[in-house]
């Protein structure tokens, strides 16, 4: 196992699930392998399915980026409420400086 | 007490019914038995990410192997099973199965979810070392082992496994011949004019495709393969062979248990087998058309395990829903990225959206001037408005979708109808969280 930083979901019923997650994996891959609810990613993480759709916080937005063209291109048709903060999880590394990393989970994805 | 559910099959699919039954609701025992020793991971990576060095097994997995655990779902790893025999006297579809290895495993319900297995290509030198399928895991680690160092390789077939395996090998700098018996690459999956743009761009990037070629046998030295000798008397230098021709469904245990079998367990829309007390998903499976209703298809993808899978799960608790689920798939190879929305089977136009030659292009297939499907290369926006329409039963005119400036989620009618049926479609969030269209 490499290095842990938390990330922690938010479900659109306010539960938080904080999960430790390897530095390197992928927040949408890490939400999965713990079973964290309401992130699908049935592509497994190729930017085809926009099933693993996230709002990230506003106090590490800056931090996380804003998405790529293809995801831009995904986001844009894909996802029921598309945000300012709005990204794909698939596209986001967990990295030490995102330790503490909080993202909310849309009520539904497509 | 309940004996709850056998799934056998531990991949994508099977994995799925697991999940989905917890997320139903079901608090009774759940076996998932898988014939490979690694817990369920994603196989689509294996012939992309992980010949290119970029994932391993770990960050395959589908889950922590406290998910498992934790959700109650008892994991059988390594045994395949291979006899189910029924209790006449207990509640209908319960009996208990048999591994290899001797266990016993009782069931009230059975799904069945075995995957497939590669065609094997019957010609002679077909079992020298260094000819090798792509499948599992174990494959895939043996493959990448042998492109470190290999110098000519041949893909026989060039359909979505080999031509990837053929970029990956590309890119780690070796020879790349792809022999391809049928007039042109990916012949099931896209259109003729996909199908000669992949042509050329893969030749671009250094492959030497072959159509029209069969392969007649392989020669070796000292138990190794040294060339593929084609029909035609070409013979071609190789010291790694891949072959990549297609699957085959494993109906060897629905047809011990009686259950009707066409080039895959016949299946209703409702997961049911012929045995309506017996539910199958995934690759093993053939299925009236998703959107349609018609025919017989049989689906291998990832989309298409994830969403049989959950109809299964929701038939197995009594929970019968018409679902509508829009296929998809994908294929990268290097830095073309194919993907498909729809089923373009018995179009009767198409409208090129883009210029080929630039590497960014679509095509959509109609019928009727009705939309089927899009095979979208390096257009992601077109493939989602695609994908978003056929799951409204929405189309996209012909006349207008030619026009690259138009962006096609413009252009999206709500007001079409498939075959006539016009119907509301309602997203029921009682059993679905996401993913799936359902009609109520």
């Amino acid at each position: 196992m490499g290095t842990l930083s938390k990330v922690i979901y938010i479900d659109s019923a306010g539960r938080e699930y904080a999960v430790d997650a390897t530095v390197g994996d992928t927040v949408m891959a890490t939400a999965v392998k713990h079973g964290v609810p309401g992130i699908v990613a049935e592509c497994g993480g190729n930017c085809s399915c926009a099933t693993c759709h996230v709002w990230v916080s506003a106090e590490f937005a800056p931090v996380v980026g804003p998405p790529n063209d293809m995801e831009e291109d995904l986001l844009d048709m894909g996802v029921s409420e598309r945000r300012s903060t709005s990204r794909l999880s698939c596209q986001i590394r967990v990295t030490e400086a995102l330790d503490g990393l909080t993202v909310e989970i849309p009520p539904e994805q497509p | 007490m309940s004996k709850g559910t056998l799934i056998v099959g531990g991949s994508q699919a099977g994995l799925q019914v697991a999940v989905s039954l917890r997320q139903l609701g079901d608090t009774s025992p759940i076996v998932l038995v898988g014939e490979e020793e690694h817990p369920p991971y994603q196989r689509p990576p294996l012939s992309k990410e992980f010949l290119a060095g970029e994932a391993e097994l770990d960050s395959l997995a589908f889950r922590t192997p406290d998910f498992y655990a934790e959700s109650g779902i008892d994991l059988v790893c390594g045994e395949r099973v291979c006899e189910v025999s029924r209790s006449p006297s207990g509640p209908p579809g319960s009996g208990v199965a048999t591994t290899t290895s001797g266990r016993e495993l009782p069931f009230d319900r059975l799904a069945l979810t075995v995957g497939a297995g590669a065609r094997r290509l019957p010609v002679p030198g077909a079992d020298l070392g260094g000819i090798c399928y792509l499948r599992a895991y174990n494959d895939a680690a043996d493959l990448r082992t042998r492109l470190a160092t290999a110098t000519n390789v041949v893909v026989v077939g060039g359909g979505f496994i080999g031509l990837e395996v053929a970029s990956a090998a590309r890119a780690l700098g070796r020879s790349v011949t792809v022999v391809e018996a049928a007039e042109r690459l990916m012949a099931r999956s896209v259109g003729p004019v996909v199908s000669e743009f992949y042509r050329q761009a893969h030749a671009r990037r250094g492959v030497d495709v072959r159509l029209s070629s069969a392969v007649s046998g392989f020669r070796g030295e000292r138990g190794r393969v040294t060339g593929v000798e084609l029909s035609d008397g070409t013979s071609l230098p190789a010291d790694l062979v891949l072959i990549g021709v297609g699957v085959l469904p494993r109906t060897e245990l629905p047809e011990q248990l009686g259950l009707v079998c066409d080039q895959g367990i016949v299946v209703d829309a409702h997961a049911r087998t012929s045995d309506p007390s017996i539910v199958a998903a995934g690759d093993c499976t053939v299925q009236p058309h998703p959107i349609t209703g018609e025919g017989r298809v049989r689906i291998e993808s990832v989309q298409n395990a994830v969403a049989q899978a959950k109809v299964a799960a929701a038939t197995l608790l009594g929970r019968l829903g018409n679902v509508i689920s829009v296929p998809w798939f994908w294929s990268y190879q290097g830095d073309l990225r194919l993907q498909i929305a729809g089923l373009a089977t018995g179009h009767d136009s198409q409208v090129v959206r883009g210029d080929p030659d630039d590497e960014q292009f679509s095509v959509l297939y109609y019928r009727d001037d009705r939309l089927l499907a899009i095979d979208a290369v390096n257009r992601p926006a077109d493939y989602m408005a695609v994908r978003k329409a056929l799951g409204q039963r929405a189309t996209i005119p012909p006349d207008l979708a030619g026009d690259p400036a138009l962006p096609l989620k413009s252009l999206v009618n709500a007001a079409g109808t498939v075959n006539g049926i016009g119907e509301p479609l309602v997203r029921d969030k009682r059993f679905w969280s996401n993913g799936h269209t359902i009609a109520t």
